[in-house]
């Protein structure tokens, strides 16, 4: 230790108190500058491009005459499409089904490598979570070769076992098909969230139960999962904002299963199908806008909801630790 | 000085320390039935991996004739490589090449433009302060790919799409990388560290490059390492931002390929290469991963049990 505040302060016994004022001025300054860059990129990248979406999306452009203001005639017009109402309820049975099982797995692999019970537990840590490390693109590219029905292995192994082929790429199966993909993608990365937060629990918290006799999943059900609520809330939003967005997946399965991905498979592909394939630039606007909403609206309404229930949780067991 | 250091890098591995020599308990039994069961989920997560690797080493033709899952055929690795390289004029090092330079340059402008920001809300108590971290926070519900349509809008007005800066740019922005700064540097920076550097007469910034930086190294590497996975692994941005394939990074490109690989009937040989290409591209980061796991393990660690 070389220098403790107070003897920083006694060094200048008689430093006026004008002087102390003009230090906080220039430290003011300097917090500033510091953050001044970050918030050029945000202003610029993320608070223009949604003010200017948010405009565009209130233009519509004619044959004739030209973009004309048009109020709110794209979102009357958005709530309409079933195309983009089809996307958004196809987006919420996915986040149904897939998110439950992919966080459910995350959270298994989770207690298993922190009750140190397993061996090889940290290959299995990143192995596990190697998926995330491959692009969206080619882990899309990877599954539908493995999907393939000639001669994808998945395939091969089935007929092998005489169960004949199965279709993964036709209109019923597809969706299950992208959510084995977005699964294998993202149970690592959720894992490994969900794992660090389980090693800073203070060991001590638990030790008394196991001397009490409480078994592995007790201690996890009772203990280890409710101290780690803030992580799998945080994982439960990632899932929510990466599900409703969903794009490279829906892209790439469209050019081997083009019948079973249609143009609005998902809203941001829809969006961008609108914007490049249709030229309606501000319709496309308009989907863009909506799409951010309802993302962040679920989010909210995610978080408010899991608030309520831990100041009422509280209020009931009186032990807030 | 050091003293102060290792104090901090202390408290902050401390808990976790603890822990460790406890997982080696030797009262703890090992289960064998949950080693079985584990090591059966990697196997789902790690075949899709061999495929590729084993694929890799496969002509066009054994591709489609021999069992997906093992070698087969002759041993066509450096054919492979060498078609991957040539195929278009050796389009595909450029593309290799430019991901490396977009995702390179966001990760490192997001890293510092999060230190920066981060270590600011961390150690100093400005006006408008808690405002501001409320805006960022409120941004990491903002999904970025929702953005990327109304980011192109306005850079095509600005005539600044198909050019590296419109995937550059856009990238800079992290604004869970903020938050992981700001609850890393409150916990690993000390403040009498700071105050000491202030009455031997260092400047604010001198402090931050020479004091805050040196003890935010796991957080660094954290956000680096994430945000150079998310320009590397983009797809859509680079998709709609850019024109000509001079400029595609190796997502688009792949994807590009396998498009004429499927458009023209595998007769041209490329699903070989589109497949040696996907392995090529994904080695990097790998290798990033498994070399600097110690350091994005426990920063993300930070981010995570003050989330």
């Amino acid at each position: 230790m070389s220098q403790s505040p107070a003897l920083a302060a006694e060094r200048h016994p008689t430093a006026p108190a004008r002087r102390g004022n003009a230090n906080k001025r220039r430290q003011n300054r300097a917090a500033y500058l510091f953050i001044l860059p970050f918030f050029l990129v945000f202003l610029t990248m993320l608070v223009i491009p949604l003010m200017y979406a948010g405009y565009l999306s209130l233009f519509e452009s004619k044959l004739i005459g030209g973009e004309q203001f048009a109020w709110f005639a794209n979102y009357i017009r958005a709530i309409q499409d079933s195309a983009f109402i089809g996307s958004l309820l196809r987006m919420g049975l996915f986040f149904i089904v897939q998110v439950p099982i992919m966080l459910g797995l995350a959270l298994l692999f989770a207690l298993a490598l922190d009750s140190g019970r397993a061996r090889g537990a940290k290959g299995v840590r990143l192995l596990v979570f190697m998926p995330y490390a491959v692009p969206a693109v080619v882990a899309t590219l990877m599954w539908g070769y493995l999907y393939g029905p000639d001669f994808g292995p998945l395939a091969q192994v089935a007929r092998a076992v005489g169960w004949g082929t199965p279709d993964f790429l036709s209109a019923g199966n597809i969706l299950g098909s992208m959510m084995n993909i977005v699964t294998w993608e993202f149970v690592g990365y959720n894992m490994i969230i969900m794992y660090a937060a389980l090693r800073a629990i203070p060991s001590d918290l638990y030790e008394a139960a196991e001397i009490d006799g409480a078994g592995q999943f007790r201690i996890a059900w009772s203990i280890k999962i409710p101290a780690i609520r803030p992580a799998i809330i945080l994982t439960v939003i990632f899932s929510i904002i990466g599900t409703f967005q969903l794009f490279a997946e829906p892209s790439l399965l469209n050019a081997i299963a083009p019948d079973a991905i249609t143009r609005s498979f998902t809203p941001n592909y829809y969006a961008y199908n609108l914007a490049f394939q249709n030229r309606e630039l501000n319709y496309a606007a308009s989907i863009a806008f909506l799409l951010g909403i309802v993302i962040a609206v679920l989010s909210y309404a995610f978080q408010l909801a899991t608030e309520r229930r831990e100041r009422r949780a509280l209020t009931e067991t009186e032990t807030p630790s | 000085m050091t003293s102060l250091e290792t104090r901090a890098a202390v408290t902050v591995g401390a808990p976790k320390r603890a822990r460790r020599a406890k997982a080696f308990d030797p009262e703890k039994r090992r289960s064998s039935l949950l080693t079985v069961l584990l090591w059966l989920g990697v196997a789902y997560f790690i075949l899709p991996l061999w495929w590729l690797l084993v694929s890799s080493t496969k002509d066009n033709q054994a591709l489609f004739t021999t069992f997906g899952l093992w070698f087969g055929g002759d041993f066509s690795f450096f054919e492979n490589l060498q078609t991957l390289f040539t195929v278009r004029g050796g389009i595909f090092t450029r593309w290799l090449l430019n991901t490396v330079l977009y995702a390179g340059a966001a990760a490192v402008g997001a890293t510092l433009l999060s230190a920066m920001a981060g270590y600011a809300f961390a150690k100093y108590d400005f006006p408008g302060r808690k405002a501001l971290f409320s805006a960022t926070l409120g941004a990491i519900m903002i999904p970025l790919t929702a953005l990327a349509l109304p980011t192109y809008l306005l850079f095509s007005q600005a005539g600044l799409t198909n050019t590296p800066w419109a995937i550059i740019i856009p990238s800079l922005v992290s604004p869970f990388g903020v938050y992981l700064m700001r609850v890393y540097s409150a916990d690993a920076i000390p403040d009498e560290l700071i105050e000491a550097a202030r009455v031997d007469g260092a400047g604010e910034f001198r402090i931050f490059w020479q004091v805050g930086l040196r003890l935010l190294g796991p957080a660094l590497v954290t956000v680096f390492l994430f945000a150079l996975v998310g320009t590397w692994n983009n797809y859509f941005l680079p998709l709609i931002m850019l024109n000509s394939s001079d400029l595609y990074p190796i997502t688009v490109g792949l994807a590009q390929l396998q498009a004429a690989a499927n458009a023209g009937g595998g007769s041209q040989a490329l699903f070989s290469t589109v497949i040696t290409g996907s392995f090529i591209s994904i080695v990097p980061l790998i290798i990033a991963f498994l070399f600097l796991q110690r350091y994005w393990q426990s920063g993300l660690a930070t981010g995570s049990v003050k989330g």
